[in-house]
């Protein structure tokens, strides 16, 4: 099975797969905090409606991981906050 | 004890319900959807002084900051997102900035607060290096106009008034002298009252219609622009000086002028189109883009930042550009509060007031003063004037 990295760790995915799935799929259930309250998340509607499984994809924060499709070697991390702290 | 029944729930029905409850009136607020579902969220929460020349608007503006900040103090400033964050009005050519200097001057002849801004990027580090200038207005303000709404009419609720949803009035009920008993609702019932507030914001010239005292209210349309959260970038409501020219402009194509601003959940608000397009709710791919570019083009950051919806919305504008607000001789019993274009979540607060000084009968239509301006009659045409 093919990989991507997640927080520096290996994460398996079968084609066609979302981020958001293989990351459940692989016992991760949630991969950012909240602006205000630093509350972590992950999938709620899993259709791209509601903006909750925001994550970081290659340095792009703000992702929606129900709807990324998993590549072989994307660089995938937690996002704290807005991800644009560092602006 | 006088009753007077409110049609729409939006941010001026709301400020109505809570002006005339305070005033010891009883009042039924009726709405055929569910409270700020029209206008009042479709916009950015402006309460401006900057977008006004002198006049009767102005004045207005002016009335209603100050009772915006009291409807703050009553109910929390932090609960309704209420900010005194000011607006930035930015020039983007030399001739741009005299015509922006020569308006604020007019303006500060009328009492408003324009300070002149060498260098913008020391109030708005983000912004586009080298712009010629700009006007910082102080008095500008900014609230979230549902929260605002929900909150006025709970406050009306607790001291008393009663909030009808699914309700839509077909028809005034008036007594064999004319004057007004009630309104009729889809559903057939009448609910009693010896005041109707015309309050249905765009559909105001509809529902006037029904009530037999037509007024010209049509929609104007406008796409917002959301971007994804960000840290605190944008401080002041920032807009290009095209917008003045933009919001007073009776040109039926097409217009856009820049406006952006952060909201306090972090998101960027990106507008302000407008179009008369009827009803029409269909994206337009090419306003985004325009005003996606105009919005790089003040804040150049924005390039590498995400948009993550569209909404779009019609603002309620009648012929001249002023709200409609005061009682209407055609069918004694009728007051309007309709018509606010883009202004209404601004204007809401003191248009609330003016009613309830008419409700109260503290002023009529021949003692409207200074608000004669904004009363019905100015759309009648020659016939009906010697009714």
């Amino acid at each position: 099975m093919s990989t991507f990295e997640f927080d520096g760790a290996g994460i398996e995915f079968r084609p066609g797969q979302t981020i958001g799935a293989a990351l459940v799929a692989a016992g991760q259930v949630s991969w950012r905090t909240t602006r205000v309250g630093g509350v972590r998340r992950g999938l709620f509607c899993g259709i791209g409606i509601c903006f909750d499984c925001l994550v970081t994809v290659e340095g792009e924060p703000n992702q929606r991981a129900c709807l990324v499709v998993a590549e072989p070697g994307l660089t995938v991390t937690t996002q704290e906050g807005t991800g644009h702290e560092h602006d | 004890m006088t009753r007077a029944v409110i049609i729409g729930a939006g941010i001026v029905g709301s400020a109505c319900a809570e002006a005339l409850t305070r005033r010891g009136v009883e009042v039924v607020v009726v709405d055929r959807s569910a409270v700020g579902s029209g206008t009042t969220s479709r916009g950015e929460g402006n309460i401006l002084v900057s977008d006004k020349g002198p006049g009767t608007e102005l004045s207005l503006a002016e009335l209603s900051r100050r009772a915006w900040l009291e409807v703050g103090e009553l109910i929390g400033p932090s609960l309704i997102e209420l900010e005194e964050k000011g607006g930035l009005v930015v020039a983007q050519s030399r001739a741009g900035l005299e015509a922006l200097a020569r308006f604020a001057t007019g303006q500060r002849a009328a009492g408003v607060t324009a300070l002149d801004v060498g260098d913008p990027q020391v109030l708005e580090p983000r912004l586009a290096a080298g712009l010629p200038g700009a006007v910082h207005y102080p008095e500008d303000m900014q609230v979230q106009p549902v929260l605002a709404a929900a909150a006025l009419l709970a406050a009306a609720l607790e001291r008393g008034a009663t909030f009808r949803t699914g309700t839509d009035v077909t028809a005034a009920v008036r007594d064999g002298d004319g004057s007004l008993s009630g309104i009729r609702t889809a559903d057939g019932q009448v609910i009693e009252a010896d005041v109707v507030v015309n309050a249905s914001g765009t559909w105001g010239g509809e529902v006037s219609e029904r009530l037999g005292a037509p007024v010209p209210v049509l929609p104007r349309r406008g796409f917002v622009l959301v971007t994804e959260p960000l840290p605190p970038l944008v401080r002041h409501k920032v807009y290009s000086a095209d917008y003045v020219d933009n919001v007073g402009s009776s040109d039926a194509g097409l217009e856009t002028s820049c406006v952006v601003e952060g909201t306090r959940g972090g998101t960027v608000l990106i507008g302000a189109s407008r179009e008369r397009v009827g009803f029409d709710t269909t994206l337009s791919v090419p306003v985004v883009e325009t005003l996606a570019r105009q919005a790089v083009a003040l804040f150049p950051f924005l390039a590498r930042v995400n948009l993550l919806r569209v909404y779009r919305g019609f603002r309620p504008y009648c012929p001249d550009h002023l709200p409609v607000i005061g009682p209407d001789p055609r069918v004694p019993g009728v007051i309007h509060a309709c018509g606010h274009e883009g202004a209404g979540i601004g204007l809401a607060a003191g248009t609330g007031r003016l009613v309830g000084d008419y409700v109260t009968g503290a002023r009529t239509h021949e003692s409207a003063g200074e608000w004669a301006e904004l009363l019905p009659d100015r759309f009648a045409g020659p016939s009906e004037q010697q009714v």
